[in-house]
């Protein structure tokens, strides 16, 4: 059941709210769509990674000559083909990544740092004989001594990653280097004063497990390099200027030397905003003057590519009798991987993001571990934070008995809020979500045996950032439409239904790209929730540049002052005293006169997309629990959320539902297993569990409006809030099903079992660790 | 690496027996592939027996049925006799993997590739399966219980390849039940299976009983005292209290990334009186 | 050594290629044949987004050689549709939005697909159970689940 709640009455749209087929539908139901893999080149090469099979050592030397020699091997490259970076650190979606630590992360220099870092690549004739090829290369390793996990790398004889690695954010600074990369800290007020208020205080820690995105389409590239040094790059990507940018810098190359084309995305969530195969096809193409394709298996996904972080994390909140919270404490440590840059940040900002609070401290380190770099996930470091918050703002429902709506209405983050991590508040539709909870059916629906209810709320800042679009009025009137950040769930339907609200056209009459980085400005690369509001709002922007300018060739045309023109149900029309003395034009007219009254039309935007709003969300978890096993089913599901406007409801449905899904497993099943030999034990999806049709119900979906005033249609990023109330949600309908609380994801059933004994063990349910 | 179709169980087991290298049997290949692609294995030979029709045919004999050990999961369950009869061996032949698993995964192939976890094999011993097996110097039989010895280890020697099972026939009033536990719903490798095979009386008393346990061990179990417990009895309450303890009593388990020795225990008692049940309530209906 | 020569038949087409003898139907579908919509998610049998219809049964061609296809008629989502008409099933995925980044949407197709033809009624539960082999992170399902069912009842001309 699919539902919306609107906060104004509804503005007459004639195509933002409807829901058409999607422009690139009819490739992807057969199988036309190529992705990243599904790409190649003439005569080219096969590139293979040769990866550390240690979680923490020094390679003292590499010795290719074998394999060199090998027939069919064209071309290897180490370390010594990648020159040294300095430390510098650029944005990558919302976090940062550092130059000095992406040339490692791509290649090994004085240390492989987790089990998989790549340590050498060859460019061959087949994957046998690339295969073949990595056998032969001889590396010395001097093993060290690992460590995997936040808190054992935080003590001070842990084994220590970066010799030169000292905290930053803490004065005086330390003398020595440790593994803990950075502490950041937030906050409002003085949470000391705030606690002295207190009534009750509850004070837990959490842990959780590092998980993976899970895209099913593993990372791929082909990579072909001219002898005059231009080189073209085909790519399954979120960002392909990111890609670019990346390269250019790890090679040396100028910028305007490589083009990159990205691919159709088969899954990204965060996962696919950083290089890892790129630069080293381009070195190995360069080597051996052919094209070369590198596709990693389902096993290097999971070794070497970023998962988020692991973390553990402290929360005290205090509240009056009457449900008031009176102050908001924690404390993160999250584990980085190997190079520093955690989504701490973050998660320290959005951590109580959902309340007013006065009083409110939140302080995070950054902690580097012997596992791959983290990268993004969907809404990096909330679902972690807010997962500890809202779970204690749960406990805290229980203790007092207030209802846990309405503590959080009690509580509610509104327009005018001072937010912990700085900005006050637009409109937001928090409250709005949770009223639509209240009133919901689920909320109202009778529970079953062994079943428990939660309820959790959850918040994404969203960003908007660098975008171009390019909208070109074809001689009949057409239009073709580049935008530049990679669709990745749905974005070329929004786009085009954005043009032709605009345009008073069709939607079948435009035609949407994802242009390549030598065919439109520079494009931030698809994050953050960002490019249905920020490449929608350059697409606005461009569609009424179009009429502007169509505007301009009318007046030409007809001989009148170009106020004398205006634009109305997409047409030219003479206005004023000039009314109905020239024939209206449409767009197909203007284009057929283009050329004689100055030129193509061409509508361009390349903005710095500011106004990008936050979107807060409430979702509902029904959980049975078999109290034999402890094996949890979900029963029922319901994500509510603030769409600001829904421009394809059916699309945002998808969000709401995809994000509620991956929130699900990391409750659930999903976890790295390291054995203590620091090698991951289930590199694959079949111990690697993410969730099956049969693991879940249908999910419905309400979606709110309150719309952002800062964006043409009120438009909210959308894609990241829906996986940060899930885990939350679901521990609290454990809790109601249990009777017993859980601090540790997932809450697989070996672990439910337990608790559930040693609470009958110890006479009657009890808060367990 | 070589790749050869023999019509004949004889030039099949001749070939395996002759090659010096590694010699692997291709029957659905769910598992021989992943572990070639993940070069776990590298065979010098596979031998595919998909065209030898004596291990692809289902046959009524002695009351039994004699199944091929490369008929696959869903030719099993499309079977009409077999399903109704052996319900319990179709059910877990078919909850290995997933559908297209099922198209292609055989009964020989789950036994043959060692894993203690296998989902067919614990259903197969408590009917009671025999083995017919072929090899390079003739015949012989095997219990389905003594075929693998531990993790990756057969009681057969180079050359000789499982080519049936032989399902006996049970009196009237029998049947049988397959559950396993997994942390989801479909997907998962048994963190505990369970197989139940049951015959009653005209008084509803079990005459008859045979409990099979899998991934609960080095290899998967025929647990004599369990069936005992059900022995004689209406299985009753009393009964499976303990059929529950002596299933509990048989496991061997470790920890490993699907289970703790702990809960492994725990849910194969749980599953051993739940199968039971099972296998009661159908018995009671054939 | 010699590669195998493999004639087989590929959406009623029949076809042929060279294959050593480790290549899979995956592979050889996509490398051979330059039919990519089959994709390789996980090469383990456990995502579904490889899988084609072997003599009418649904598999995972990650699992089968290429050299296994000789002489057998093989479907993949290439020969769905028919001609400019879609299947019912791509026509229902695409209304209901039941595909996000669209990777493990031929996976998902041809597996519908193989349950209708076999159960042309089957219930929520069936339909999850079935396509349980196909995994998708997307969508979370319901989309999916809401396409083939809607599909299946067009299809009964219900």
């Amino acid at each position: 059941m699919q539902e919306r709640v609107k906060k104004e009455p509804e503005r007459e749209f004639r195509v933002i709210g409807t829901r058409p087929l999607r422009p690139d539908g009819a490739d992807k139901v057969t199988g036309r769509a190529k992705f990243g893999a599904d790409f190649k080149m003439a005569g080219q090469l096969v590139g293979k990674v040769l990866r550390s099979p240690h979680a923490h050592a020094r390679i003292k030397s590499i010795d290719v000559s074998k394999a060199a020699a090998l027939p069919g091997v064209k071309a290897i490259v180490t370390r010594d083909d990648f020159k040294d970076q300095g430390s510098e650190f650029v944005p990558a979606g919302e976090m940062l990544v550092n130059y000095r630590d992406v040339v490692r992360t791509v290649m090994a220099r004085e240390k492989a740092l987790f089990e998989g870092h790549p340590v050498a690549a060859v460019a061959a004739t087949s994957e046998s004989v690339a295969r073949e090829a990595l056998k032969l290369i001889k590396v010395d390793y001097e093993v060290l001594p690992h460590v995997m996990d936040p808190v054992d790398a935080m003590r001070p004889d842990a084994p220590l990653l970066h010799d030169d690695m000292i905290t930053a954010g803490v004065t005086p600074a330390p003398t020595k280097p440790s593994n803990v990369a950075k502490r950041v800290e937030f906050a409002l007020g003085d949470v000391e004063k705030g606690f002295k208020d207190a009534d009750v205080i509850i004070e837990r820690e959490f842990n959780t497990k590092p998980v993976h995105q899970g895209y099913i389409e593993p990372h791929a590239c082909v990579a072909s390099v001219s002898e005059d040094g231009s080189a073209e790059v085909w790519v399954t990507t979120q960002g392909h200027w990111i890609v670019r940018a990346h390269c250019a810098r790890l090679l040396g190359w100028d910028i305007s030397k490589i083009r990159v084309t990205a691919s159709e995305i088969g899954g990204g969530f965060g996962g696919k905003t950083v290089v890892y195969l790129e630069p080293l096809a381009l070195a190995l193409s360069k080597k051996s003057r052919k094209a070369v394709k590198m596709v990693m298996s389902r096993e290097e996904v999971f070794r070497a590519s970023g998962p988020t972080s692991g973390a553990n994390v402290w929360v005290k909140i205090g509240a009056k009798k009457n449900g008031k919270i009176v102050a908001g404490e924690a404390i993160l440590k999250y584990q980085a991987g190997a190079f520093q840059g955690s989504p701490v940040q973050p998660g320290c900002m959005s951590a109580f993001a959902p309340y007013d609070l006065e009083h409110v401290k939140v302080v995070g380190y950054d902690v580097v571990t012997n596992r791959p770099k983290v990268a993004a996930y969907r809404a990096p470091g909330a679902p972690i934070s807010e997962y500890a918050v809202e779970s204690v703002v749960d406990e805290l429902s229980e203790r007092l008995g207030i209802d846990p709506i309405e503590l959080r209405l009690k509580n509610a983050a509104k327009e005018g809020t001072k937010a912990a991590y700085g900005p006050k508040f637009g409109p937001i539709g928090l409250i709005e979500g949770l009223k639509a909870a209240q009133d919901s059916p689920h909320w109202k629906a009778p529970l079953g045996k062994n079943q428990g209810r939660g309820i959790a709320a959850g918040f994404w800042f969203n960003i908007g950032g660098e975008t171009t679009v390019s909208l070109q009025l074809n001689e009949d009137g057409t239009l073709s439409l580049m935008a530049g950040t990679p669709d990745i769930g749905g974005l070329r339907a929004s786009l085009c239904m954005m043009a032709a609200e605009e345009l008073g056209v069709d939607l079948g009459k435009i035609r949407p790209i994802i242009a390549d980085t030598s065919s439109l400005g520079y494009n931030f690369l698809t994050g953050g929730s960002r490019s249905t509001f920020s490449s929608g709002m350059a697409t606005v922007e461009a569609a009424r540049a179009i009429i502007k300018e169509a505007c301009v060739r009318a007046s030409k045309l007809w001989e009148i002052p170009i106020d004398a023109v205006t634009w109305e149900d997409g047409k030219v029309k003479p206005a004023g005293d000039n009314a109905g003395k020239h024939q209206p034009m449409d767009l197909g007219d203007i284009a057929k006169i283009a050329g004689k009254t100055g030129g193509p039309i061409i509508g361009y935007s390349a903005i710095t997309a500011h106004g990008a709003a936050p979107s807060f969300g409430v979702h509902i978890a029904d959980a049975e629990i078999d109290p034999e096993t402890g094996k949890a089913t979900i029963t029922r599901y319901t994500v509510i959320q603030d769409a600001g406007r829904a421009i394809h409801p059916s699309y945002v449905e998808g969000q709401y539902q995809g994000g509620a899904a991956q929130g699900i497993g990391w409750a659930l099943n999903e976890e790295y297993i390291y054995g203590d030999d620091g090698k991951l034990q289930n590199p694959g999806f079949l111990d690697y569990r993410i969730p099956v049709a049969s693991d879940l119900p249908m999910i419905d979906t309400i979606i709110v409006e309150v719309p952002n005033p800062r964006h043409p249609y009120g438009v909210r990023g959308i894609g990241e809030t829906p996986i940060v109330p899930p885990m939350a949600a679901v521990a609290a309908a454990v809790k109601r099903a249990t009777g017993v609380r859980f601090f540790e994801l997932p809450m697989s059933p070996p672990k439910v079992l337990k608790g559930i004994k040693d609470a009958k063990a110890n006479g009657g349910a009890k808060a367990t660790a | 690496m070589r790749y050869e179709a023999p019509d004949t169980i004889e030039a099949a087991a001749k070939l395996l027996a002759a090659e010096s290298g590694d010699a692997r049997v291709l029957a659905g290949g769910t598992d021989l592939l992943v572990q070639m692609r993940s070069e776990i294995l590298t065979p010098a030979l596979v031998v595919d027996i998909k065209k030898i029709a004596e291990m692809r045919q289902v046959k009524e004999e002695a009351g039994g049925v004699r199944v091929g050990a490369a008929v696959t999961g869903a030719e099993l369950k499309e079977h009409p006799r077999l399903s109704k009869v052996w319900p319990g061996v179709v059910e877990a032949a078919n909850l290995i993997g997933s559908t297209q698993i099922q198209g292609r995964a055989t009964m020989g192939g789950n036994l043959c590739n060692g894993s203690p976890a296998a989902d067919s094999v614990p259903a197969l011993i408590a009917v009671g399966a025999v083995a017919a097996i072929v090899g390079p110097n003739g015949r012989r039989e095997l219990k389905v219980e003594d075929i693998m010895l531990a993790p990756r280890k057969l009681a057969l020697t180079k050359g000789e390849i499982v080519a049936s099972f032989l399902l006996p026939a049970r009196p009237p009033k029998s049947s049988d039940a397959y559950l396993r536990f997994i942390p989801r719903t479909e997907m998962d490798i048994a963190v505990v299976g369970c197989g139940v095979s049951l015959s009653l009386d005209g008084s509803g008393t079990c005459t008859a009983a045979r409990v099979g346990l899998g991934a609960v061990a080095a290899r998967p179990l025929l647990v004599d005292a369990a069936a005992k417990a059900l022995i004689g009895t209406k299985v009753d309450e009393a009964a499976l209290a303990k059929l529950e303890a002596a299933a509990r009593a048989a496991c061997k388990p470790i920890d490993d990334k699907r289970g703790t020795i702990e809960f492994r225990i725990d849910v194969a008692g749980v599953l051993a009186r739940r199968t039971a049940l099972i296998a009661l309530e159908r018995a009671r209906k054939a | 050594m010699a590669k195998h020569h493999v004639a087989t038949t590929v959406n009623g087409d029949a076809v042929e290629f060279l294959c050593e003898t480790e290549q899979t139907l995956l592979d050889c579908l996509r490398e051979e044949l330059d039919l990519t919509g089959a994709k390789e998610g996980c090469s383990s049998g456990d995502c579904g987004a490889c899988s084609v219809m072997i003599d009418n049964r649904l598999v995972c061609s990650c699992l089968v050689l290429g050299v296994e296809a000789n002489g057998k008629s093989i479907e993949t989502i290439e020969g769905m549709a028919d001609g400019e008409e879609l299947h019912p099933l791509q026509r229902k995925f695409l209304e209901h939005a039941a595909l996000q980044c669209g990777i493990c949407t031929p996976g998902f197709l041809v597996a519908s697909k193989a349950l209708l033809a076999k159960n042309p009624n089957p219930s929520e539960t069936e339909v999850r159970y079935w396509l349980a082999g196909n995994l998708c992170r997307c969508t979370g399902y319901d989309k999916i689940v809401r396409a083939v069912m809607d599909a299946a009842t067009e299809m009964r001309g219900a």
